[in-house]
């Protein structure tokens, strides 16, 4: 099977990388082979950051080429459009209908563009969610990864694997149902 | 068993595989996690050393009293660790031990990019250099087999992408690995002139037989495929390798990369046409392939800076990338590292930035972002402990050139712990005359709040001893000395004023905990309700100065609802410096 790649993108803080391990067990679990890669040092709360997922059958380099990103996942709009050189010609985006500001808009010195989704979507495929909003409905901010995550696995034709046990095996026990309920929520929106 | 893991999960899992029961560190992307995931295994005693030289030395003591030791760190802490380690390899191990360094290509959280591959060359010690989380782990343990075989410390070099990517790992039970005896050994042990010829001689010898190692282990084999093109490559460079070129080039997969397997490279050599050597960094393997007469392609086509990642390999080798959609960059705003909301440094730096005159020589961790706006405090930056060496020899040039210019020197904790002390020994002991404020916010913050000696707990969770800065700077006669809350600006502003003016040398110990800390019993009793209120701006009475927005905070918002006014995010943990820069009093608590 042909490597696929998934792109997982946001702001630091916001769960990307928890997102793309969850993904990467229930990848693991139904027997592919699968490399992830993320990047994290230096105080980045609030800088841009971005988690990469392959799977297929023999997975060489955990390193997402650019160009070839079967899908990206932006968890905040404008890193959408930082990373969609990696997109392949024929891949989808998701992005979550979110802005946080970086420092030069806070203090001033730059403008947060007003319609950078208008924008995605003159260059590629684009499904918007407003993942944010529904994690708070459901009580709990910080689910908004989960409820990215689950997108990610209906986009990418992963439904088959058991997520809700993937969620019980990695999940603190007191948060696992609230998971669950975020994934399949996830799920039904792409 | 299966398990997937970083490449940290897996140094940490073949160590304790290997049957490693002594291991200490010095926390340092991408290395941290290393000791943190070893520290799990209640077989092994694993420490936090106050700096990489420490805990060379004193798991080359462990290896010398018999059992299998490992020191971990990030390539710059090699540099300190290199005294110890040029000399632990003249003497040789009892035990295995083994070296790791942590590299890091692209510099995505370090002040430099070296290339350790050269420490192994330099100091004559064997290195292995795995591609994925598999041969990290598997590496391992023969690594420590290797060094008791061939009576040498292993140097063992991973890279950030190897440290930071999980890939799937089968996992082994640990092994029944007899403590050696330990023997008093003179002439083993001490390398006294009378007995350094002998150790090296042995160091030599012993590197000759790991050169037949080399060309007949399991970790450096060939591929073939098409005879046109044959690739060698270490390290995570294999794996780009055959993510660029596949089944259309031959491959000399090479692993265990020093002593180089040069009859294998001949060998591989005779098979194909073309060599391309895809090498991260340095021209090492490079250089001595060609010196041997073999003629290869390296640095001259790919890049030496940097990754070597997939499409840098596929631009250089076909002069173009993969197809990719340009994105609109007018729309993108850069996301430079910010002090996080609440950060105890930020009110230390916003008064720091108003000083004039000022030489502000800063050392690594968070604080180092004194540099960016909207502070631009810091005039220079080397390595641990240099701000106060470094102050130092600044402020010894200025009186020597009659400059009047105050210098102040910036370092946290845990970086006075690593190398500050005997640097501000130095500056008393030579009577300079400068300002060294020590940021202490309770722990080692950068690298994700690993423990050290100053915030009273170890490694695996238990109490310790706490070693009081205060008191250490007193030890070393140190006068004058003010410890200050940074967030109290008057404070904080009043003590700079009283430190660049001291008589001889000065510190100011700030004290409040990281902002993202899991507070002890002790932060709890001495910093009563700390982060436990947020502050919000009174609309009606905020005129849109903007003069807040200069302590840098993250949490504040200049006009979101485009009215011109200031707002305050959730994320504000209540630190109130704002507040107290505010002409109006409009940021209020709750």
């Amino acid at each position: 099977m042909e490597t696929k790649n998934i792109l997982l993108v946001g702001v630091g803080g916001q769960g990307t990388i928890t997102a793309a391990k969850l993904l990467t067990c229930g990848l693991m679990a139904s027997g592919y082979d699968v490399k992830m890669s993320e990047i994290h040092g230096m105080s980045q709360r609030g800088g841009s950051v971005s988690s990469q997922v392959r799977y297929g059958t023999d997975v060489q380099s955990p390193v997402i080429e650019a160009g070839t990103a079967d899908i990206i996942v932006a968890f905040e709009k404008m890193e959408a459009m930082r990373y969609l050189n990696y997109l392949k010609q024929d891949g989808k985006v998701i992005v979550n209908d979110k802005e946080i500001w970086p420092m030069p808009v806070i203090i001033g010195k730059a403008e947060y563009h007003p319609d950078i989704i208008g924008e995605l979507k003159k260059l590629a495929d684009v499904t918007v969610i407003d993942a944010s909003k529904l994690a708070i409905d459901l009580g709990n901010e910080k689910v908004t990864n989960v409820i990215l995550l689950g997108a990610i696995i209906k986009a990418m034709g992963l439904d088959h694997i058991d997520w809700d046990q993937i969620i019980q095996d990695n999940v603190k026990e007191k948060f696992v149902e609230l998971n669950q309920v975020a994934i399949r929520k996830g799920m039904d929106l792409v | 068993m299966k398990k997937l893991f970083t490449g940290n999960e897996a140094a940490a899992r073949g160590a304790w595989e290997a049957g490693v029961k002594f291991a200490a560190a010095y926390p340092g992307t991408p290395s941290t996690e290393i000791l943190e995931n070893l520290a799990l295994y209640k077989e092994v005693q694993t420490e936090w050393a106050p700096n990489e030289k420490v805990a060379v030395e004193s798991v080359a003591g462990a290896s010398i009293a018999g059992i299998r030791s490992l020191a971990c760190m990030k390539h710059v802490g090699l540099n300190v660790a290199a005294d110890p380690m040029f000399t632990f390899a003249y003497l040789g191990v009892n035990a295995g031990s083994v070296i790791l360094t942590a590299d890091e290509p692209g510099m995505f959280s370090s002040q430099n990019e070296q290339d350790n591959r050269h420490y192994a060359r330099a100091a004559n010690l064997p290195m292995f250099e795995p591609s994925d989380s598999q041969e990290t782990k598997d590496m391992m343990v023969e690594a420590f087999d290797l060094s008791e075989k061939y009576d040498v410390p292993v140097l063992f070099r991973m890279t950030t992408r190897v440290d930071h990517s999980k890939s799937i790992v089968t996992c082994k039970p640990r092994k029944d690995v007899q403590d050696k005896p330990y023997e008093k050994n003179i002439p083993k042990y001490c390398p006294m002139p009378a007995f350094t010829g002998k150790m090296q001689e042995k160091l030599y010898k012993n590197l000759e037989k790991t050169k037949e190692f080399s060309n007949h282990c399991k970790w450096n084999y060939i591929e073939d495929n098409h005879k046109s093109l044959g690739i060698i490559a270490s390290g995570v460079a294999f794996r780009y390798a055959k993510e660029v070129f596949g089944d259309n080039a031959s491959y000399l997969k090479v692993g265990f990369s020093y002593p180089l397997p040069m009859d294998l490279i001949r060998e591989f050599s005779q098979k194909v046409d073309t060599i391309y050597i895809l090498e991260e960094n340095d021209p090492i393997m490079e250089t001595e392939i060609k010196a041997a007469g073999i003629s290869c392609i390296g640095k001259d086509k790919f890049p030496r800076r940097g990754e070597l990642l997939p499409e840098r390999i596929r631009i250089a080798a076909f002069g173009k990338s993969k197809e990719t959609i340009k994105p609109n960059t007018e729309t993108i705003v850069g996301r430079p590292p910010a002090l996080c909301a609440g950060c105890p440094h930020r009110g230390f730096f916003y008064e720091l930035s108003k000083l004039k005159d000022t030489m502000i020589f800063s050392d690594i961790g968070c604080y180092t972002l004194g540099a960016l706006a909207p502070y631009n405090a810091t005039d220079a930056c080397i390595c641990m402990g240099a701000s106060i060496s470094g102050g130092h020899g600044v402020a010894q040039a200025f009186k020597i050139k009659n400059e009047k210019k105050h210098v102040i020197s910036v370092i946290g904790d845990s970086t006075f712990f690593h190398s500050g002390i005997t640097s501000l020994l130095d500056a008393s002991y030579n009577k300079s005359s400068y300002l060294t404020v020590i940021l202490d916010n309770r722990i080692t913050g950068m690298t994700g709040h690993q423990q050290n000696p100053g915030s009273g707990y170890d490694l695996k969770g238990n109490k310790a001893p706490i070693s009081d800065i205060e008191q250490i700077c007193r030890a070393i006669n140190i006068k004058n000395i003010r410890t200050v809350n940074p967030n109290h600006l008057d404070e904080m502003k009043d003590a700079l004023e009283w430190g660049i003016h001291c008589e001889g040398p000065s510190v100011i110990i700030t004290r409040w905990p990281c902002a993202l800390k899991r507070l002890s019993t002790e932060d709890k009793e001495e910093f009563p309700g700390v982060f436990t209120q947020k502050y919000h701006v009174e609309m009606d009475k905020c005129i849109g100065c903007k003069r807040c927005i200069d302590t840098g905070c993250p949490a504040l918002e200049f006009s979101r609802n485009q009215d011109g006014k200031m707002s305050i995010t959730d994320s504000c943990v209540g630190c109130g410096v704002c507040s107290q820069v505010c002409p109006v009093n409009a940021i209020v608590k709750g």
